[in-house]
């Protein structure tokens, strides 16, 4: 009963996203198709740029996809649906677990994420002509993209249930825009020795260990950190992430 | 007033208690009652009595801190899951799926509930056309009016064919056509034994709808019977409904109350007090209710003649039985407002 109730659930989330499949490529893909555009290309074309930026730019605007696609897909939703439209309600009520609702929306934002994540591939291509690619690191990449989307999944998670809908704005500007730029994807972590006390910032921003397992797959030769390292860090920062916010998401569902 | 044969309940609930946290006073305070299936359950009080707690205990969305509650004899702390699978909510505010359409919203919630695909869709439109939104079907419920909102929920209830049906507030914001229009369909779910508990603060629905009605406030049930009992309850009471001509002071309630066989004096407009001096607006004519021991066409000219004294003029007289809401206030000393 309750997985059916599950998959009914999921299914009702991608038959909705299918419906507004522009609307979801103009959300997920724009930020980081400029970013790419601007940095990428623009700079490197006019020289601003050291040559082989793009191979160290490319991977991390990858992770920036994944986690900020999979945040977005969570936390919006949830703080329309906990605030003003208590759509969340009907789910609520559905013949599964309370963690059944809260798992279905990981799982959903999961997939947002590797689609969207994936769709840059191509259009890495395209803005740049050609993108660093290593088969023997698939199998990095494939963790990276997974944890990625887990990582801003775990972060929708928190958001989207600790936050009160007339604080969102203030929210998005205080945590998001940090978030994006503070984890590396458009510079190496190994790097920052030279700006000491901005490397220990992004130190804790696990989207930075994204971009580094990212980077360890696709341009190893650039430095980064150890990938079993990142993997490692990852996987608790996606299990305390997700704890603290399931934990939030009880309180708010159930009094 | 709890059914004999305690199988085959519908909602049973015993002793149920909540505490909020930091809270001084339970929100709800050793609450019992039962339902049968097919029976219509009307839960009366005013705001903050307890009625969304308890209804809210009922359906999984709060945590009991004591007690038991059943929905078709499942226990909804230990095995919640099989009981929201009997039971269906209809909250006051709509919480309809706004990315959908209304017809895709019943089709979508039968499919959460593991009903049939060719079943659902079939369910989906008979409710439709039921409810007379047919016509609308292809539309997201953005723009829905309050009525139409509310028979949608009503419908969506109805999808997965649930054994208890919570209803809060039902009537609030529609317009009495409306009214009618829901009521009639609620009166035919009890021919398919579905269990109705409904809170309200309307006498009107309450009496006319509820085959039992249990009063709570301040998180205690205070009675529990049919609405003519607890009516009958206050035997022998009428009451008068006088309006003056202008505003008075309150020496003229005092003078209304001190008449023979005026148990109480109430100043018409949600005074939350009886016998004193109410807030009555400095502009408006009198309006006061006496509540009598005896008949109420023999205090008609004596208090007409209070009023007469102090300068004022009678304008219209209502002789009233009692309601529901006279029950309430003998209950607890106030009006449900």
């Amino acid at each position: 009963m309750k997985w059916r109730a599950f998959w009914a659930v999921l299914y009702r989330d991608l038959y909705v996203t299918s419906r507004e499949f522009h609307v979801f490529l103009a959300q997920v893909i724009l930020q980081p198709l400029f970013l790419l555009f601007v940095f990428g290309k623009v700079l490197g074309t006019l020289n601003y740029t050291q040559h082989g930026y793009t191979d160290l730019l490319f991977p991390g605007l990858l992770a920036l996809t994944a986690v900020i696609t999979a945040l977005q897909a969570l936390a919006f939703p949830l703080v329309a649906e906990f605030g003003w439209t208590k759509e969340i309600e009907d789910r609520l009520l559905a013949p599964m677990p309370t963690s059944f609702v809260v798992a279905e929306k990981v799982l959903f934002a999961v997939l947002r994420s590797l689609i969207a994540t994936l769709i840059m591939i191509p259009v890495g291509i395209v803005v740049l002509g050609s993108i660093p690619w290593r088969w023997a690191g698939f199998p990095l990449f494939v963790a990276g993209l997974l944890l990625g989307a887990l990582v801003g999944a775990g972060f929708g998670l928190l958001m989207g249930t600790l936050v009160q809908p007339q604080r969102i704005t203030l929210l998005f500007s205080l945590v998001f825009t940090p978030l994006l730029f503070t984890g590396c994807s458009q510079y190496p972590w190994p790097q920052l020795e030279q700006i000491r006390w901005f490397q220990i910032v992004t130190a804790c921003n696990p989207m930075t260990y994204v971009s580094e397992l990212m980077r360890g797959a696709m341009v190893p030769q650039v430095p980064h950190i150890r990938p079993w390292v990142c993997i490692v860090v990852l996987i608790f920062a996606v299990g305390v992430l997700l704890t603290v916010g399931l934990r939030g998401f009880y309180r708010r569902a159930i009094d | 007033m709890t059914p004999a044969d305690s199988e085959g309940l519908a909602v049973e609930v015993r002793d149920l208690v909540k505490r909020y946290p930091k809270a001084p006073v339970n929100a709800v305070d050793g609450v019992s009652f039962a339902a049968s299936p097919g029976e219509v359950f009307g839960l009366l009080g005013p705001n903050g009595a307890g009625k969304t707690t308890t209804i809210g205990m009922l359906t999984t969305r709060v945590r009991p801190t004591a007690g038991t509650a059943r929905i078709g004899g499942v226990d909804v702390t230990r095995d919640p899951v099989r009981a929201r699978a009997q039971l269906a909510v209809v909250p006051q505010q709509s919480n309809l799926d706004r990315s959908i359409s209304i017809r895709d919203n019943l089709i979508f919630h039968a499919a959460y509930h593991g009903v049939p695909a060719r079943e659902r869709v079939e369910r989906a439109d008979e409710l439709l056309d039921q409810f007379g939104l047919l016509d609308r079907a292809k539309d997201k419920p953005d723009f829905f009016s309050g009525g139409q909102s509310q028979r949608m929920m009503i419908a969506r209830a109805l999808m997965h064919a649930p054994r208890v049906l919570f209803l809060d507030e039902p009537s609030t914001g529609l317009d009495p056509a409306a009214r009618l229009f829901v009521w009639d369909r609620l009166r035919e779910l009890r021919d398919s034994d579905v269990t109705l508990i409904l809170t309200t603060h309307d006498m009107d629905e309450a009496a006319l709808l509820a085959d039992r009605v249990g009063v709570m406030d301040h998180g205690h049930l205070l009675a529990l019977d049919t609405p003519d009992a607890l009516i009958s309850s206050l035997e022998g009471e009428g009451t008068l409904e006088l309006t003056a001509d202008q505003a008075a002071d309150g020496t003229v309630v005092d003078a209304l109350a001190a008449l023979a066989g005026v148990e109480r004096v109430e100043t018409v407009h949600g005074a939350a007090d009886n016998g004193g001096p109410g807030p009555s607006p400095d502009s408006q004519p009198l309006r006061v209710r006496l509540y009598l021991t005896g008949d109420a066409a023999l205090c008609v000219a004596p208090a007409a003649a209070v009023l007469h004294e102090h300068g004022l003029a009678l304008q219209d007289v209502k002789l009233g039985t009692p309601t529901l809401e006279d029950v309430f206030i003998h209950l607890t000393g106030r009006t449900l407002r």
